[in-house]
């Protein structure tokens, strides 16, 4: 990776721990505390269900709301602030900058993420006195969150490349509502007919599949992940954050910026 | 050529690579995740705690269930699956988010009321779904319609049936055959012509082409049955009349016990066989029939549907 690709990617973790972004770790770390105390005194025998089940969801949730709403503002911020032109006026190039900021966000949500999975692990580890093989999935879980995340930070970037924060962020938000379906939308897609079944299919195949990431329930039961799943999905992910940060880097370049 | 003109060029091909390898990854991911959807949606099997989760959305939830559960049973379907354990929570989670949502009653309970692999073999939990759409929909005469239906076909009890199809012609506007049906109840419940009669208004009041195949088979096989049972009654009494079993078909037309040789549906002649069995030529073209197959035969675990022409 090129120098200045490594130099903005850093430039972007440390705008964002300096934005505080971090700080949701604070309401992760009470959330967390808060279901493994609780639920043991309100409820039976579902209080590691809980913590995994609670404590996934909110790691994905977190990250999701903070990958969208950094990752609009990463051009268009650097645009309102003029920031943009003296980061440009240096030897940079545009899909440098495009790439660097895709790693910076990537970056600052995987240190999150990491935080975030020892808490999962200290609250499961409070309320089941010790750790079981089957709990190693949660790892595959978490993994497959950052999958997730690696494809949302390109989305959020690919429309902050030419829209305004706020259309971005509504645009980022609605595909990762429409991901978490795409289930269901070939569902649709296989139900309808003709040309329909053809353009439903292939808006199907367009959209994030966020649902074939989400394992959350299946690992809180305990339920093996296959190793053929974790390639594919790996291989999935990293080709569709390619694939939407190709678009960012295209209209990017193209964009008129004066 | 320009450093601008080379990043777009080599942006472009990534980003059509990108989107084709990711589509072939998804087809697999696809694969190997058969199933694994409805699995985790039934993790959650109250519908009050999806209502609540649906925001107040539950409308376009329920369309979200109902398909899911068409999708269930027809992969079951075509595996041809012996088990739906899936199907009743599914529809019962349907019905629960929007208790208006006609068409999860009356395709529900077809899918769940007849035996595998036909259905899920569960005519209880069929009528209590219809029971629980007549209470939400209480005037929709087709789904009196339905459960006189069921109680008619699947659990062969001609009382209930009775009662359910007098029940939906107290509904404004219901179909006149309601009245018919239920006079036909009481007196002739459990022939054939009632049965057909059932099946007929069935094809008559659908557009949905799976079902109206589906009757058509059904009125074929019924023709099928009708048909065996008369020619076995005339063999039975060609034996009575000369103490011997007919050679051929042709033997009891030319004793006048038959005004020509009998064909099915399909138009092939009925088969005689040397111990006075009467045989349909193809049984696999009449799914369902009940008379006229070979000792031992299996029916295909696909049956064949035909257009009614």
């Amino acid at each position: 990776m090129s120098a200045r690709i490594v130099h903005i990617a850093s430039n972007t973790f440390r705008e964002a721990v300096r934005d505080r972004v971090l700080y949701n770790l604070i309401a992760f770390a009470l959330l967390l505390s808060g279901a493994a105390i609780l639920v043991g005194q309100i409820s039976m025998d579902i209080e590691k269900l809980v913590v995994i089940n609670l404590g996934l969801t909110a790691v994905a949730l977190f990250g999701v709301v903070i990958a969208i709403f950094i990752g609009i503002g990463l051009v268009s911020k650097e645009i309102e602030k003029r920031t943009l032109y003296t980061v440009l006026s240096r030897p940079v190039r545009r899909w440098e900058f495009i790439v660097g900021k895709f790693f910076g966000l990537a970056g600052t949500l995987f240190v999150n993420t990491f935080f975030m999975a020892i808490g999962v692990f200290g609250a499961l580890l409070y309320v089941a006195h010790r750790f079981n093989k089957p709990d190693a999935w949660v790892l595959v879980a978490l993994y497959f969150i950052i999958l997730q995340f690696l494809m949302i930070c390109a989305v959020a970037l690919l429309f902050s490349s030419f829209s305004s924060p706020l259309l971005s962020a509504v645009f980022a938000f609605a595909l990762f509502v429409i991901g978490s379906f795409a289930e269901d939308l070939r569902g649709f897609a296989a139900m309808a007919h003709g040309i329909s079944r053809w353009l439903a299919t292939g808006a199907a195949y367009l959209v994030p599949n966020f649902s074939a990431l989400n394992v959350i329930s299946s690992v809180a039961h305990e339920q093996a992940v296959s190793g053929q799943l974790i390639w594919y999905n790996t291989g999935y992910a990293l080709l569709y954050a390619a694939m939407a940060l190709c678009g960012a880097v295209l209209i990017f370049e193209h964009r008129d910026l004066k | 050529m320009r450093a601008s003109r080379r990043v777009t060029i080599t942006a472009s091909v990534l980003l059509l690579g990108c989107m084709l390898g990711s589509a072939v990854l998804l087809h697999r991911v696809d694969k190997v995740r058969t199933g694994a959807t409805l699995q985790e949606v039934l993790y959650i099997t109250s519908p009050k705690v999806l209502k609540c989760m649906s925001l107040g959305y539950e409308g376009l939830l329920a369309d979200v269930y109902w398909t899911r559960a068409v999708q269930y049973f027809g992969r079951k379907h075509m595996a041809y699956a012996q088990h739906y354990d899936l199907l009743a929570p599914l529809l019962e989670i349907t019905t629960a988010l929007d208790p208006h949502l006609i068409v999860a009653y009356q395709f529900g309970a077809s899918f769940l009321a007849p035996r595998p692999p036909n259905g899920a073999g569960m005519p209880e939990r069929a009528i209590q779904l219809m029971e629980y759409g007549i209470q939400n929909n209480p005037d929709d005469w087709k789904l009196y319609y339905n459960l006189g239906f069921i109680y008619y076909m699947d659990k062969k009890d001609y009382a209930s049936a009775a009662e359910a199809f007098e029940r939906g012609t107290k509904v404004a506007n219901a179909h006149p055959f309601m009245k018919i049906l239920a006079a036909q109840m009481a007196q002739h419940a459990g022939d054939l012509q009632t049965a057909r009669m059932l099946w007929l208004a069935t094809y008559q009041t659908t557009q949905e082409k799976q079902i109206r195949a589906n009757a058509v088979a059904h009125l074929r096989a019924l023709q099928v049955d009708e048909d065996v049972m008369h020619l076995q009654d005339a063999v039975t009494q060609y034996g009575r009349r000369t103490g011997h079993l007919p050679s051929s078909i042709s033997s009891l037309v030319a004793a006048g016990m038959l005004r020509g040789i009998p064909v099915d549906p399909d138009g092939h002649p009925y088969k005689l066989m040397p111990d006075g069995r009467i045989e349909v030529r193809q049984p696999d073209d009449f799914p369902f029939i009940e008379k006229g197959m070979p000792p031992g035969y299996k029916p295909p675990s696909k049956p064949k549907f035909k257009s009614l022409e």
